[in-house]
């Protein structure tokens, strides 16, 4: 009581009855008082717990469960023996997880200690910083890490806060080079493509086809997209798969291609820019699309660094540029065995009519002389002369007489002019002039002179390898159409490969013996005294028919003389090439094109020759039987 | 007074302990004591599964909770007379104390809790000391004189509360001040003020409500306010932790998930959660019914407290055991409306379960105070 006696007010007498009392009223109210509040607590929990107790089993459920898609395996790609062309290999890529990392820069510093990163990926990595990702989602360094600097990071791992390593399955062409421009290669998909394709069917997927065979048959290749459900704590880090479902792997691919001829191919040009396509005439089979120089597609793949792309892009000679499909050439003198054809076939000519060569030829009230690539002249020339020695005087004389629209019309029947392949949709069309196109596009009427130059193959007419190929294999075939194509079959769909249509009717001919003749004279270019390739025919086991071209890259001058020395070799002629064997049973056609490699027989008539040798009497050797001897 | 009366009568206490056992003799409560003790064997469960199943702070806790029950037990020795004697000097030097550690505290995220010795002693935090000491200096205060007590003894009192609640807020702890300005005005309340009075003081707390947001508030903690007004404002940020322990508690259900089985607290969705968010561990884990068993223990606690309270023999004893006892509830009652969703987020844990150690030995030396209150009889009523 020190300091109650101090304090007047409290001088009453304590009364411990009342006090007792008070507080006994009092506690009663503290009881209400806890009972209320606990009451307030339940109402609250039982609120949560039970009335919403759906709702934030939702939410929990979705805090810990992601449905995460799984990207299905790419079908892999064969040729027709069963070898490789496209194969799916893991590949490894240093990442980082800005969520775990503390200073971006001091992470990518410490993978600098362990491994090389260039400022170009640095670069990139910054660029793939800004665009949107889910928390916790690893963000790639440097791809492509061979094992030792797998090995080296690993070994570090635990100082290298927030650095991942992933694997994944990438596309490896294990002949790269080769098939760069037939089976063509995957990209990592763009934004643009994928607002093409199933943005669900595609939701794990990284890559996709972005030229040939690759993107033709995407939809094959790529297989249905699996999900799994799996649970992952707060720190986005998965702790096991609750559920899943399978992807469907993409569909394996067999090719009629062959990648031994493929090979010899590419090597046969070597460092010549040039393009050949060979054809199974039976089927219409590509056995081999070749396109020099080429490049390694696996630099595409993960995605090419800017210094190698623009070494490709900026190349004088184009590697990027698929000549085989996209290079239109005018076809030159391998165009005459299909105008000869239809003019016997339009009784514009016949085998025997004849005319004297003399080097030149005019056509009346017109002062241009037109020339033969032989100055002096060839002399007394009927077709099937004038197609063994190449003679272009007669050829003038019958485009004059079956002008444009005959010639155009046999022409189109062997496909020039339109993309014939059955799945190759990045080939062009070349161009089959008409009247009605000169007229469209030059605003002029069709010149007889235009006739004139359009039956040697040359003025407008352009044409590309794959198509001068095709119409070989239709005039090996006789007539018969076959359209194009590399894709053989498709493993586990082997009835519903996609129906193949033949757009194109077989071409008719009123007397099928003209066929045999038309085919003895592209024989007798291989294997005649004066046949223009009969360096290319000698000393054959079988009999081939063939028929040499050059193309004109800079136009002549009237009066002017053609001298190779004098020119530049980029601006020399093309040589080019047809042909296919045996003659009895074909079984291959090709085109060749040597882009500035002069005459048609020195550079190119060799090279198919080296082609027919390959192909009949060392890999298809299953049809050697029937082989003339 | 009553231990003058006691003097005369020799004996009288001996008999007294002699009469009830052992657990008399030691000034134990076996009822209170028991209710603990299935508290902190539940707690301890909770928090191994809460702790991502970790031995070490099961056992780091079980050490605290034996020094904790130690403390009680020492407590529970000391007679009330002395607690009664030592309220104002205990007082003093609390406020003493908190002053220090304004001047020279030490602490960490911006808060200033701790006093640190020199010569390797432990560090102490005075403001859990004055969760004791001020509901005893208020009834030392109130009960020495006329009850109910007069304006003016209101006016001392409410000083007396304030005094130390002002040196806390501005550690700042709004956690801890909040509990020792209810247990002070626990103390006012069973001392009988008038209800009037009561209403009368509403209406000024409310209307200094606005000032409290101005002045004295800090950013933080107007942002728990806010973030608790609409959590779904901010849900990766201060939102997430109310957001995550309403849905470990809703997810729980009827029956829960199961012990260990809480995919919230296990894959570390809800933050805090083996500290002050533990509750909805328990939640998750054993479901409403679950809850309704540990709200049902806690209920049994508080009212053997407030039993305890009625049968003390004075007004001192009654109105600290009472104010006391509703500290422990109100502990309770804050906790587990914080986490879930319907109080803002103040510091507070869930007594005798969150890890911590502090809070712990406190509120165990409260009960070892209510304990000796109900031991220590003087006479036969």
């Amino acid at each position: 009581m020190l300091w109650g006696c101090s304090l007047r007010a409290d001088r009453r007498l304590k009364d411990a009855n009342r006090e007792k009392q008070i507080y006994a009223f009092r506690n009663i109210l503290a009881v209400l008082f806890v009972l209320a509040l606990t009451t307030a607590l339940i109402i609250r929990l039982y609120h949560l717990q039970l009335v919403n107790h759906e709702h934030f089993q939702t939410l929990s459920d979705k805090n810990r469960m992601q449905l995460q898609p799984i990207a299905p395996n790419r079908g892999l790609i064969y040729d027709r023996n069963g070898a490789l062309l496209a194969d799916n290999k893991p590949i490894f890529s240093v990442a980082i997880i800005p969520e775990y990392s503390k200073s971006i820069d001091e992470s990518i510093a410490s993978i600098q200690n362990v491994i090389e990163i260039t400022p170009e990926h640095i670069k990139r990595f910054k660029k793939r910083m800004l665009r949107s990702r889910r928390p916790y989602q690893p963000v790639i360094l440097k791809s492509k890490l061979n094992e030792q600097e797998i090995a080296r990071i690993e070994v570090r791992r635990h100082e290298l806060k927030g650095i991942d390593i992933q694997a994944e399955l990438a596309r490896y062409y294990p002949i790269g080079g080769a098939t760069a421009h037939s089976v063509g290669y995957v990209g990592r998909i763009n934004a643009k493509e994928l607002e093409k394709v199933d943005a669900q069917n595609y939701s794990a997927t990284n890559y996709i086809g972005k030229l040939g065979v690759e993107r033709f048959y995407e939809d094959e290749l790529h297989g249905q997209v699996g999900y799994q459900q799996i649970e992952t704590n707060a720190s986005n880090r998965v702790l096991r798969v609750l559920d899943r479902i399978a992807p469907i792997p993409g569909r394996d691919l067999t090719l009629y291609l062959d990648a031994q001829l493929q090979n010899k191919a590419v090597a046969l040009l070597g460092d010549r820019r040039g393009a050949v396509v060979a054809i199974e005439p039976s089927s219409g089979g590509i056995l081999a699309l070749v396109s020099t120089p080429s490049f390694d597609p696996n630099l595409f793949v993960t995605g090419i660094d800017y210094k190698s792309y623009s070494a490709l892009r900026d190349s004088l000679d184009l590697p990027l540029f698929n000549r085989a499909l996209k290079g239109q050439y005018p076809p030159g003198s391998t165009l005459k065995p299909i105008i000869g054809l239809g003019g016997l076939d339009s009784g514009v000519t016949n085998r025997t009519f004849s005319i004297w060569d003399e080097g030149k030829y005019q056509l009346k009230n017109d002062e241009r002389i037109y020339r033969d690539w032989k100055r002096q002249g060839h002399g007394r020339m009927n077709l099937f002369s004038s197609i063994t020695q190449s003679c272009d005087i007669y050829f003038y004389d019958l485009a004059f007489k079956m002008g444009v629209d005959q010639m155009a019309k046999y022409l189109g029947d062997f496909g020039f002019g339109k993309n014939t392949a059955f799945d190759i949709s990045e080939a062009r069309d070349g161009l089959l002039p008409t009247r009605a196109w000169k007229r469209a596009l030059k605003g002029r009427a069709w010149y007889p002179g235009d006739s004139l130059n359009m039956g040697i193959g040359q003025g407008f007419m352009l044409s590309t390898p794959l198509q001068l190929a095709t119409a070989t294999a239709v005039m090996a075939n006789r007539g018969r159409w076959v359209q194009p194509a590399l894709l053989k079959s498709i493993t586990g769909n082997n009835d519903s490969v996609r129906q193949r249509k033949v757009s194109m009717a077989d071409v008719q001919i009123k007397n099928p013996d003209d066929w045999d003749f038309i085919i003895d004279a592209m024989a007798e270019v291989m294997h005649g005294k004066r046949g223009t390739a009969r360096g290319s025919g000698r000393s054959a086991s079988y009999r081939m028919a063939g028929k040499t071209g050059t193309a004109q890259v800079v136009g002549i001058k009237q009066g002017e003389k053609y001298d190779a020395e004098a020119l530049s070799e980029r601006n020399r002629d093309h040589a080019l090439f047809i042909g296919f064997a045996p003659i009895n049973d074909p079984q291959i056609a090709v085109a060749v094109i040597v882009e500035n490699g002069g005459g048609g027989s020195t550079s190119a008539a060799p090279l198919a020759r080296a082609m027919f040798d390959e192909w009949i009497l060392k890999l298809n050797v299953e049809n050697e039987a029937v082989v003339e001897k | 007074m009553s231990q003058d009366f006691l003097r005369q009568m020799p004996g009288a206490e001996s008999q007294l302990k002699k009469s009830k056992g052992v657990a008399f003799r030691l000034h134990l409560d076996p009822v209170l004591l028991s209710l603990l003790l299935v508290l902190c064997v539940i707690g301890l469960a909770i928090l191994y599964s809460a702790s991502g199943q970790s031995l070490v702070h099961v056992e780091k806790q079980l050490v605290r909770l034996a020094l904790a029950f130690f403390v009680m037990f020492v407590f529970a020795q000391l007679d009330p007379i002395v607690y009664k004697r030592w309220s104002p000097w205990l007082f003093g030097l609390g406020v003493l104390a908190l002053v220090a550690v304004l001047l020279f505290g030490t602490g960490a995220k911006g808060a200033q809790r701790w006093l640190q010795f020199p010569w390797g002693l432990p560090r102490v935090q005075p403001s859990e000391f004055m969760k004791l000491v001020v509901p005893m200096m208020v009834a030392w205060f109130l009960s020495s004189r006329y009850l109910p007590p007069s304006l003016k003894a209101i006016f001392g009192a409410l000083c007396l509360i304030f005094i130390p609640v002002l040196l806390i807020v501005k550690q700042p702890d709004l956690g801890t001040s909040i509990l020792i300005a209810a247990s002070g005005v626990f103390v006012l309340m069973f001392a009988g003020i008038s209800w009037r009075l009561v209403a009368g003081f509403g209406v000024l707390v409310a209307s200094f409500a606005p000032v409290m947001w101005m002045f004295v508030m800090r950013d933080y903690q107007k942002q728990r306010v806010l973030t608790f007004l609409d959590p779904e404002s901010d849900p990766l940020g201060t939102g997430w932790n109310i957001i995550q322990s309403k849905t470990a508690i809703g997810s729980g259900g009827l029956w829960g998930k199961g012990w260990l089985e809480g995919t919230q607290s296990q894959l570390d969705f809800l933050p805090e959660s083996h500290t002050d968010f533990i509750i909805a561990v328990f939640a998750e884990e054993f479901g409403f019914v679950g809850v309704l068993g540990l709200l049902f223990l806690y209920l049994l606690i508080v009212l053997r407290g407030l039993f305890i309270a009625v049968k003390a023999q004075d007004s001192y004893g009654r109105i600290l055991a009472g104010s006391l006892t509703l500290t422990f509830f109100v502990y309770v009652f804050v906790n587990i409306g914080m986490v879930s969703g319907i109080l803002p987020v103040v510091g507070v844990p869930l007594p005798l379960v969150s890890y911590g150690g502090t809070s712990v030995v406190t509120l165990m030396a409260a009960f070892g105070v209510l304990m000796s209150i109900h031991t220590h009889r003087k006479m036969l009523i």
